[in-house]
């Protein structure tokens, strides 16, 4: 604490976070630190702990053991104005489906106290910040999935928070509706809105996040930039192909140019500095009958793999 | 964490947003239901009935109504309306994402109980008025009791709703909770002409009795220092069901 830092200080730090329900620990020892302005992903399959994390940085969830400070402040005596202060898209949409957008918004804006002009000139703002104008006054419930959910966001907005939290924000969205609110959530960061966000998508966070937190069993296992986690953990390029395990063994025996693989059922991915080499091999050992195999960028996906799914194995 | 006013009043300006969307619909079911049993079981029931009370029996069952209606209004408000918006709408997974509170979300659905009951009993007070069966001014003082009536039942049914695994429970809270009350209160018959006395006691622990009787009063103009008895009953009923209220809405709402 004492130390002076360069940088601005973290909006959400979580210290020996764990939460158990009943018999069950849900999340286990967590460490966390949000920096501020700073997109922030939380990353993990689903039952990782993830939401009970979010539901625990905003006080709905209390923890059982450990200390979260958020904006500097302990979440479990400060609740209300730590709430005033940030806002949250939960995973389900929470709207009221026989009132229209602009309705939806009064009413939430109302739950921080907004009152008129500052009610009305915010709703607006946000009708136009997230594309809402085309159905502003038609009943929710007739609205698209993907207007929702942008409603939905809109909502978590209205109190115009130094924290945005919000829980798999682009789940069941169609492409074009994702590229759009990513957009947005870059801008809302580019204003100094600090963002956390889980997601199971590792393209998502790829594309978004400054930072990543892997998630799993309620731990986090890694954490860092997109790039550094793929580069500490496996290397830039993949090689992708089928093939059994004992094709496996014979094409990389005496092969020193890959450090590590992981194999999904026949699915078998080779992390490389530089493919040329192996893809010569491949060929080699196929002959005339050349099998499909897909070069590309090593991303998150696959330190999420590596990390948590299937088993990666050590290179020879 | 205390409850804060503003806070209530914007849970309650929820509620009231949707409502101006459908009162329209919804006004007119609240009207005539009560408005059914003044006619078939008064003039109908009525007309082999010469007096009840002192009084036509048209005339006896009408300040018990008023209670019947409100209470109805305040029990459907706490019990299949705050189910849906707790495990369908999500509503407080929402309102707790800001600075509301528990405690807050309890106060503001409790108002809006109060006064959706009002609008139920009101209305049907405002029949009996149209039809001469509300002696003014001193029926009036029913105003007062239809929001008391509404507190209470608010208060009996959220405590019975937070506590209930699934909405299928609500069946016996009608059919074996509301309806005895309903028959067996005072509306259709004076109870302390039908009941021995040790019975009389019994009954008093009935919730909807003290209400029909502070009607009752308001009706004839007549207070009796039964009346202090009844609206102790009502805030003290009130009070403690409220704090068990409180702790059930926390453990249901976080965790």
């Amino acid at each position: 604490m004492a130390t002076p830092s360069l940088t601005a200080p973290n909006v959400v730090v979580a210290k020996a976070v764990s939460k158990r329900f009943g018999e069950r620990l849900v999340v286990d020892q967590l460490e966390l630190q949000v920096p501020a302005q700073a997109c922030f992903g939380l990353l993990g399959p689903n039952g990782a702990g993830k939401t009970t994390t979010l539901r625990m940085i905003y006080g709905v969830t209390r923890a059982t053991s450990g200390t979260i400070r958020v904006f500097g402040m302990d979440i479990d005596r400060h609740l209300r104005s730590v709430r005033s202060r940030l806002g949250v898209t939960l995973q389900q949409n929470v709207l009221i489906e026989s009132l229209s957008p602009k309705e939806n918004l009064r009413v939430f804006g109302r739950y921080h106290l907004l009152r008129e002009p500052e009610l009305s000139r915010r709703a607006e703002e946000l009708i136009e910040f997230l594309d809402l104008r085309s159905h502003a006054n038609v009943p929710v419930r007739q609205l698209s999935g993907g207007f929702q959910r942008r409603l939905a966001i809109a909502l978590s907005l209205m109190n115009r928070p130094e924290l945005l939290i919000l829980d798999e924000p682009t789940t069941g969205l169609d492409p074009a509706v994702r590229l759009v609110l990513w957009s947005r959530i870059r801008e809302l960061r580019a204003a100094g809105t600090t963002v956390l966000i889980t997601t199971h998508y590792m393209d998502e966070a790829q594309r978004l996040c400054d930072t990543v937190a892997i998630v799993s069993s309620g731990k986090v296992i890694d954490a860092g930039a997109p790039a550094e986690l793929i580069a500490g953990r496996l290397a830039p390029e993949t090689v992708e192909l089928d093939c059994t395990p004992e094709e496996e063994a014979a094409l990389l025996d005496g092969f020193g140019g890959t450090n590590r693989r992981l194999r999904i059922g026949r699915r078998l991915m080779l992390y490389v500095d530089d493919e040329s080499g192996l893809i010569e091999r491949i060929r080699g050992y196929d002959r005339g009958d050349r099998r499909s195999v897909i070069v590309r960028p090593t991303n998150l996906e696959d330190v999420f793999l590596a990390l948590t799914g299937a088993s990666l194995e050590g290179g020879s | 964490m205390s409850v804060s006013a503003p806070y209530a009043i914007a849970v309650w300006r929820r509620n009231a947003a949707m409502y101006r969307r459908t009162w329209k619909w919804n006004i007119l079911p609240n009207f005539f239901e009560p408005v059914f049993y003044l006619f078939s079981i008064g003039i109908g029931v009525g007309a082999y009935v010469s007096e009840m009370g002192g009084m036509s029996y048209i005339a006896f069952l009408a300040p018990g109504l008023v209670c019947v209606a409100t209470m109805n209004g305040a029990s459907f408000e706490v019990t299949y309306n705050i189910y849906v918006r707790l495990i369908f709408e999500k509503a407080y997974d929402a309102m707790l994402t800001t600075p509301i509170e528990p405690d807050d979300v309890l106060a503001g659905e409790v108002l809006w109980a109060i006064t959706r009951a009002s609008i139920y009993g009101g209305c049907f007070f405002v029949v009996l008025a149209l039809f001469g069966l509300a002696p003014l001014p001193s029926s009036l003082w029913v105003l007062l009791v239809i929001p008391l009536t509404g507190l209470l039942f608010a208060a009996i049914g959220i405590v019975f709703s937070l506590r209930i695994p699934n909405i299928d429970l609500f069946s016996f809270y009608f059919t074996l909770f509301l309806t005895p009350l309903f028959l067996f209160s005072d509306v259709f018959f004076p109870l302390e002409e039908r009941l021995a006395a040790p019975w009389l006691w019994v009954a008093e622990a009935l919730p909807l009795l003290h209400p029909v009787r502070l009607a009752r009063a308001s009706f004839s103009g007549e207070f009796s220092p039964v009346v202090v008895g009844d609206l102790c009953y009502i805030l003290g009923a009130s009070i403690i069901l409220l704090s068990l209220a409180r702790r059930s809405v926390r453990q249901r709402l976080t965790n």
